[in-house]
């Protein structure tokens, strides 16, 4: 069984890794996801690819620290998170977020929390290739 | 000997992925800042700005945080992930 928190260059399943966090229980009534994905414009310029680097490690472990954190403060079952490294086409996924919980809107709730925690707390970076060059975002919403 | 690591825009405008430092004792954030700007005058704008976080062995500083003999620094801009 893969482990329910990776950063990984690979293409994931979102159905496999749904499957992978229902396993935690059967009482599992709900499961919410959040996916990100390549978009091909930025600030009105045009996006041919993306290139993800992370901080080996620290990166990781803040992923696992956000689950641990969602399990303990909100009333959710299990929690898994995927993100992609290197290069990765427009169009293509980016990172999953699986919550699930007895009841949806407890698997909302951490589902929103645990992207917007990502995107505060874990060390990835996303350069964006533009016609003009690659660019790096230094902060996303 | 610390190991200071630079990522993403970092690596471009200190044209280095790492940079080493031999210290004695221990040494404050302020400090730290202090040789990396002498070796890297870009650096400057960053600090100022203060848009970089700093980690010390993969957790993230704050201003109380001393550096010793042995650790992994990292440079970090803001993070863009998700």
């Amino acid at each position: 069984m893969p482990e329910l928190v990776r950063i990984q260059r690979e293409n994931f399943s979102i159905e496999a890794e749904m499957e992978n966090v229902k396993k935690a229980s059967k009482g599992i009534g709900a499961v919410v996801t959040f996916l990100g994905t390549g978009r091909d414009n930025s600030k009105g310029f045009e996006i041919s690819g993306l290139d993800f680097e992370h901080y080996p490690g620290m990166a990781e472990n803040k992923l696992k620290d956000i689950r641990e954190r969602a399990l303990k403060n909100f009333n959710i079952i299990e929690m898994g998170i995927v993100h992609r490294i290197g290069n990765i086409d427009v169009g293509e996924d980016i990172v999953l977020i699986v919550a699930a919980s007895a009841h949806r809107n407890d698997a909302f709730m951490a589902c929103e929390w645990a992207i917007t925690e990502l995107k505060r707390t874990t060390p990835i970076w996303k350069r964006e290739t533009t016609k003009t060059g690659d660019v790096w975002v230094s902060e996303t919403p | 000997m610390i190991s200071v690591k630079f990522f993403a825009m970092l690596k471009n405008l200190t044209k280095a992925e790492a940079k080493q430092y031999n210290i004695e004792g221990t040494i404050t954030l302020e400090e730290l800042k202090g040789m990396l700007k002498k070796d890297f005058p870009a650096l400057e704008g960053v600090f100022a700005s203060r848009s970089v976080f700093i980690s010390v062995n993969q957790e993230f500083a704050d201003k109380n945080t001393v550096i010793k003999d042995g650790d992994e620094i990292g440079l970090l801009p803001p993070f863009s992930g998700g």
